[in-house]
């Protein structure tokens, strides 16, 4: 066990009855790392949260914290710290005996537990409705009551299940930030699910995005976003999502993906493996890595396209249109007067595309 | 076409739709409720007359007529006087058995029915789905087929006849029914709550009693009207598992109401009837708003 290492999971299993939830699980979270659990509901990322938490049994497999093998502690003798979605703040207290019910549990001395109250109180901007019970609270209020009943503890891992899912969009953002500064300041290991991709871009140090209980990749955002590892990542990661072409890569004088009657000079992408010929493949490319009109003759690829559908956005537009019979949509800018029936030449870099394996879906 | 929506004419329906108080539809709807709840509360009312009449006002025959002379004898013959069989101490001391099996019936079977619920809810430990049913499953069979059973069990166990006995039976037969209440309503709880606790460190009792309990009232509340009128008024178990001197008020009522020898004293009959009727109807005149909110919450989701 190396002392960096915070969270370590190791072969885990869990089986709901006959219900494969994870599989064989793998995960190590660095000391102070912000980990971003991303995935559509029903991956498992919640389920995986609770077994690092231990409020659900692992069927098979180990979970360390901080160099302790901790499958069988219960979860108060872990040494984390947990928000919910729902808040989950005991109605009857105030926002004082929320905040200390933990310590009393724990048997903490009556100053210490005043002392603790009062800094995160503090931290959290949250000092003047300690005597308030949670109802008097509105929803941001309680989220960071919510936080302060980890940060009390004191713990070295915390732990958010989708904390900020049921707030306002305005609200969202100013609470995001909010963890993003906590987690400067306090320097704690966080572990944060969620299913929306910009808190995962924003929070992170590293996203693992799972599916179907396996985790597909875990890298730092920017890594993800640039070169995801299967087809599932590159949909999932991005809005408006990216875009798939279907066709062959074929060698002629040079490597090259053909569909229908159109080919991409494949000679500036940096394929992972050497190929066989004559591959079916996705070939995938972000709406905002391609420009319009005069730009698009500067690219290395760029052909002409008839507009379908406009989609304005304020600052950009998103437009709809087809290549070679396939779904094409990309970002102009939100003041363009582009309308439907419109023709235009589109370009884009190879280089900034992402090419997976039509069978298996994995990176070429 | 006018431009904005002021250029609308001001003239024609405006505001909220006006409402005739004396519309034919309220005038069958109250009609109906008043009636009905007349045709209710009728007896009750000829039961209080006839209650403080004087036995010879009652000969008249005149049932639905107020009462010339209101006179309280009745009453206090009632509780105080009246005979059932040797015993002349009147309803009071039913009254007392009544207590003193209805208190520690209604705490006893709560307070285990109310940790079984929340076990049930919240501890999913092995096997608790087939306790569960087995549970329910004993609210479903007659009455008739445990009570001879019951009978030797306490025999055996040197309780028939006292009333430490009879609290045991009211607080096993509460315990279904009960259970199916505390259990669907504190799977309404939010399961997040139940892990922050465990979180924060707090035990199985920890939970029950400081997260819990403190949210549950109305469900108490509904509870704690079921078995209080229930055991209250349960007249079978107090005949069978009890003697004369332990008999509750109902089976005294009974007695005093049925007896053949003398003159049928109706205002007296009535005057007992009211007094071992009053219990519940005080419980649920005090508690009927948090009753109505508890079975909202706790038997109709879940």
């Amino acid at each position: 066990m190396i002392a960096m290492d915070s969270v370590v999971v190791k072969n885990l299993d869990l089986n709901f009855g006959s219900v494969e939830v994870l599989k064989n699980l793998n995960l190590v979270v660095k000391n102070g790392e912000f980990i971003v659990l991303l995935g559509s509901s029903g991956c498992g990322k919640s389920t995986l949260l609770n077994c690092i938490a231990g409020l659900l049994d692992v069927s098979e497999g180990q979970i360390f914290i901080n160099g302790k093998n901790v499958t069988w502690y219960e979860p108060a003798q872990r040494g984390i710290g947990m928000v919910f979605q729902s808040y989950a703040l005991y109605p009857q207290m105030s926002v004082e005996g929320n905040l200390s019910f933990g310590l009393k549990n724990a048997g903490l001395p009556k100053e210490e537990i005043k002392k603790r109250v009062a800094h995160a109180a503090q931290v959290l901007q949250i000092e003047p409705l300690l005597k308030r019970k949670p109802a008097a609270l509105s929803g941001g209020q309680r989220q960071r009551v919510a936080i302060g009943r980890a940060l009390v503890r004191d713990v070295e891992v915390f732990l958010f299940d989708e904390p900020l899912s049921n707030l306002d969009a305005k609200l969202r953002t100013e609470l995001r930030v909010e963890i993003k500064r906590l987690h400067q300041k306090l320097d704690n290991t966080m572990i944060y699910v969620t299913h929306d991709q910009i808190e995962a871009m924003t929070l992170a140090d590293r996203i693992a995005i799972m599916k179907e209980g396996v985790i597909q990749q875990l890298d730092t955002p920017k890594t993800i976003y640039n070169y995801p590892v299967n087809k599932y990542v590159a949909g999932f990661i991005g809005s408006p999502s990216m875009n798939f072409l279907r066709g062959t890569i074929v060698a002629r004088d040079k490597l090259c993906f053909e569909f229908e009657n159109l080919e991409i000079d494949l000679g500036r992408y940096n394929f992972q493996k050497n190929l066989e010929t004559d591959k079916s493949a996705w070939f995938g490319i972000r709406p905002e890595n391609i420009v319009v009109e005069g730009e698009a003759k500067t690219m290395p690829e760029s052909f002409d396209i008839e507009i379908e559908v406009v989609e304005p956005m304020g600052a950009d537009t998103l437009a709809w249109s087809q290549v070679g019979g396939q779904e094409f949509h990309f970002i102009v800018d939100g003041n363009s007067a582009l309308a439907p029936g419109d023709r235009i030449s589109v370009g884009f870099d190879p280089a900034q595309a992402s090419i997976f394996d039509l069978d298996n879906e994995q990176r070429l | 076409m006018a431009d904005s929506a002021v250029d609308y004419p001001l003239d024609g329906p405006r505001g909220p739709k006006p409402r005739k108080m004396l519309s034919r539809r309220n005038i069958i709807l109250y009609g109906t409720l008043f009636v009905i709840a007349v045709y209710y509360l009728i007896p009750l009312y000829v039961m209080l007359v006839t209650s403080v009449k004087g036995m010879p006002e009652i000969r008249l025959g005149n049932i639905f007529s107020l009462p010339l002379e209101i006179t309280y004898e009745p009453w206090v013959k009632a509780w105080s006087q009246a005979c059932t069989g040797l015993n002349c101490d009147g309803l009071s001391r039913g009254f007392w058995n009544s207590v003193k099996i209805t208190i520690p019936s209604v705490v006893v079977s709560i307070a285990i029915a109310s940790v079984n619920g929340y076990a049930l809810a919240n501890w999913r430990f092995k096997g608790s789905n087939v306790f569960f049913t087995i549970l329910i499953f004993g609210a479903f069979i007659p009455y008739q087929i445990m009570i001879y059973p019951l009978v030797i069990m306490l025999r055996e166990m040197g309780l028939y006849t006292k009333l430490s006995g009879l609290v045991i039976i009211h607080s096993i037969f509460g315990m279904p029914i009960l259970t199916l209440l505390f259990r669907n309503y504190f799977t309404t709880i939010p399961e997040e709550l139940f892990k922050a606790a465990r979180v924060d460190g707090a035990g199985f009792w920890g939970i029950y009693f400081r997260v819990m309990m403190p949210m549950s009232l109305p469900i108490f509340v509904v509870a704690i009207i079921l078995q209080v009128t229930g055991i209250w008024n349960d007249f079978l178990f107090g005949v069978i598992y009890t003697k004369p001197e332990n008999y509750p008020m109902t089976v005294q009522l009974n007695n005093i109401v049925n007896s053949v020898q003398g003159v049928k004293e109706y205002n007296v009959n009535m005057a007992a009837t009211l007094l071992t009727g009053l219990v519940p109807l005080a419980i649920y005149f005090i508690s009927g708003k948090l009753f109505v909110r508890g079975i909202a919450a706790g038997a109709v989701k879940g």
